[in-house]
């Protein structure tokens, strides 16, 4: 009985991941290969030959690209602040994480209200005297504002989920690695780059990977944001389902987030490797 | 200790079963229509109070409202009761709706009896209520109308020209127009815009005519506030002053003239070489299959033909009665001003209705986006008009395929799926 107990305890887990994570998941894979019964690729042609396909893969992917480093780095000095707190760690962490209970539509929301054209930032513009009447600031002829609303709230929303897992990370190192560093006589940075940064790898893999699917998977911030005028993978993914009820479509846009966010997970577990024998 | 357990649950079963109880007993309304809160509330307390018994009108967004009657049909026991929903809502679910040729349905007037067919034998909807889109004018707007412009018979010309003066004059562009992700654009370009043009809306897609159409919109675009690629509903644009001359829906302008009467002008839609293209709209109510109780489900449906029903429901959603009836006096601001603007429309000497998708099936969304994606390429993303229309009439022609749909009006009657040239 003590042996099979392990397994046991985790089989209420196992079958509810079976239940709603890997049924799912192969209905899924079937819609997108399945077309008016009969096994075809036409619902992956069908998407790519889409007009917006392109642009929706390259706003996913350069969204990606400008946001999570952005947030590594971001997390990473975060995270070192708090480690090297006396006191208040708790409280810094805290506040830090604040944005984390805050579900991504309302994220969304909050941001817009701060773009929109009767928004805050318009009202500050407006009340400092540098714009004469209200701008548009979230219109069609300046996606690029739209870009970087949504980069703003998407590293004010999830730079913190990198950061606990990194503190948690730091508080692993043992500190004798530091205090060696110190006895030779390394600065701050050195110690930063060649002790805390190759001890963090397994955390900074997890990190990583972690943020770069969300990041492939960005939804509702896109949506409060930018509407239809910013289309990303995801958004289109539900357009098709629900707007075009086209399910096979939808689930060819589904497997092809999937592939992206299975290539850069192999990625950043090859480039962030660590041999067994070297780990803390 | 056993016996007070079992008494408890005795009690929770016994006081759950009151909950459920008068629940059941009242027939679902499920509905795609009248879905803000106040409407759905004037539904409930103002419109349906009338009938034995009581009615759970639930109205939902398109995409739950589908599943939910998929789910039933695919279980083959439901409780939905009545359908009620757009044209578009209810062709999608043709085979699983019940022939409700016993309804008695004299009043309402037979074309509009033709599209609750769904192209077969049988009454697949019975219409509910219709409703249709106008233009709406800030009375400031007024004075910038081109000479000898009749604001009831205008054309797209001069709105063109009426927008550009008010532009000049105010110093920013006043055209508005709902292009945002819920507006309904699509419907715009499908019954209003191209048919005026072209005196069709899928065969001629592609044609010199179709050019000039989109060539006289990008035109109007230039006097259309940028924003609009955010707007849904007209009316609030309309309030704030955002933009002083729209289109939209009657259901989505109604607001404006609401609240404040003595400020807005409703107008009809512009007219085109072609005629004085417009898109009347049809909700309909149905029965699935899979109704709890047939008899009373149709007792509901026959309740909501009532005239009294019809102006009930009218005051609740701002659409019309499907029925010709007299209407009273203290109707909302919103019914005074566009029952006039309907009337001068669909009785102008170029009327041309172009009526709304029909069998289509489920792929009345893939059909909008056609229509959709053609301007968002020609307006937003700058396009040429000719490589757009051409690469769009593929997926329109392969789409008319692959749905099986004859043309239906303006276009000419086609025998198979509906060409385009």
């Amino acid at each position: 009985m003590p042996r099979l107990l392990p397994y046991l305890l985790l089989l209420p887990a196992t079958a509810f991941l079976c239940l709603f994570f890997l049924y799912p998941f192969v209905q899924v894979a079937h819609d997108s290969v399945m077309r008016n019964g009969v096994y075809t690729l036409e619902n992956f042609s069908r998407m790519a030959g889409h007009w917006k396909f392109s642009t929706a893969f390259w706003n996913t992917m350069i969204l990606a690209a400008v946001v999570v480093p952005i947030q590594l780095a971001m997390a990473l000095t975060m995270a070192s602040i708090v480690t090297k707190l006396q006191r208040g760690r708790s409280t810094i962490l805290y506040i830090f994480a604040i944005p984390l209970g805050i579900s991504d539509l309302a994220a969304g929301l909050i941001w817009l209200s701060v773009f929109e054209q009767s928004g805050f930032l318009n009202s500050l513009l407006v009340g400092l005297g540098i714009v004469d009447r209200p701008i548009l600031l979230l219109g069609y002829q300046n996606t690029w504002i739209i870009f970087i609303a949504i980069v703003l709230a998407e590293v004010w929303r999830a730079t913190a989920i990198m950061m606990v897992i990194l503190v948690a990370g730091m508080g692993l190192i043992p500190k004798e690695y530091g205090e060696a560093a110190d006895v030779f006589g390394a600065s701050r940075w050195q110690k930063f780059r060649r002790v805390t940064l190759p001890m963090l790898k397994p955390s900074l893999q997890t990190a990583l990977i972690l943020r770069v699917i969300l990041a492939f998977e960005v939804f509702a911030v896109v949506v409060a944001l930018g509407g239809t005028q910013l289309p990303v993978l995801m958004s289109e993914t539900y357009h098709w389902q629900f707007a075009m009820q086209e399910r096979g479509v939808a689930a060819a846009f589904a497997m092809v987030i999937l592939g992206v966010s299975v290539a850069f997970t192999i990625l950043i577990l090859r480039l962030l490797h660590v041999p067994k024998g070297a780990r803390v | 200790m056993k016996s007070l357990t079992k008494w408890r649950l005795t009690a929770a079963a016994v006081s759950l079963s009151m909950v459920a109880g008068p629940a059941l007993a009242e027939p679902l309304f499920w509905s795609t229509q009248a879905k803000p809160v106040e409407e759905s509330q004037k539904m409930r307390d103002e419109v349906m109070a009338g009938f034995p018994g009581g009615v759970d009108y639930q109205p939902s967004d398109e995409g739950p409202w589908l599943t939910r009657m998929q789910a039933e049909l695919q279980a083959g026991s439901g409780r939905i009761a009545v359908l009620g929903g757009l044209h578009g809502d209810l062709s999608s679910l043709g085979p699983d709706l019940v022939d409700l040729s016993g309804i008695d349905a004299a009043a309402v007037g037979p074309a509009m009896m033709e599209l609750g067919s769904l192209g077969t034998g049988e009454q697949k909807y019975i219409p509910w209520m219709q409703a249709t889109y106008l233009m709406v004018a800030n009375r400031k707007a007024l004075e910038f109308l081109p000479e000898g412009a009749d604001i009831n018979a205008l054309t797209y010309d001069q709105l063109i020209d009426w927008a550009r003066a008010t532009a000049e004059a105010t110093g920013g562009p006043k055209f508005g127009f709902p292009a945002g992700p819920q507006g309904l654009k699509h419907r715009f370009f499908q019954g209003f815009l191209l048919p005026a043009y072209t005196k069709s809306t899928v065969t001629e897609f592609r044609s010199d005519a179709a050019v000039t159409a989109w060539e006289t919109f990008r035109e109007l675009w230039q006097y259309t506030n940028p924003a609009a690629t955010n707007y849904s509903f007209m009316q609030e644009q309309l309030v704030t002053e955002e933009v002083w001359i729209a289109f939209d829906h009657v259901a989505r302008i109604a607001d404006a003239f609401n609240q404040r009467p003595d400020d807005f002008v409703a107008f009809p839609a512009p007219a085109g070489p072609e005629g004085r293209a417009f898109m009347p709209v049809v909700a309909g109510i149905a029965v699935p299959r899979t109704a709890p109780d047939m008899e009373q489900s149709m007792a509901l449906v026959q309740y909501m033909l009532q005239p009294e029903t019809q102006i009930a429901t009218l005051r609740a959603t701002n659409f019309f009665p499907v029925i010709a009836t007299d209407l009273p006096d203290d109707m909302p601001a919103s019914v005074q001003a566009a029952g006039p603007a309907i009337a001068a429309m669909t009785g102008a000497p170029d009327a041309l209705p172009a009526l709304l998708p029909m069998g289509l099936g489920d792929k009345g969304g893939q059909f909008n986006q056609v229509y959709t994606d053609t301007f968002e390429r020609i307006i937003l993303a700058g396009q040429d008009i000719r490589t757009v229309l051409d690469s769009q009439a593929e997926v329109l022609r392969a789409l008319m395929i692959e749905a099986n749909a004859p043309c239906w009006a303006p276009d000419a009657a086609s025998e198979g799926p509906c060409p385009v040239n």
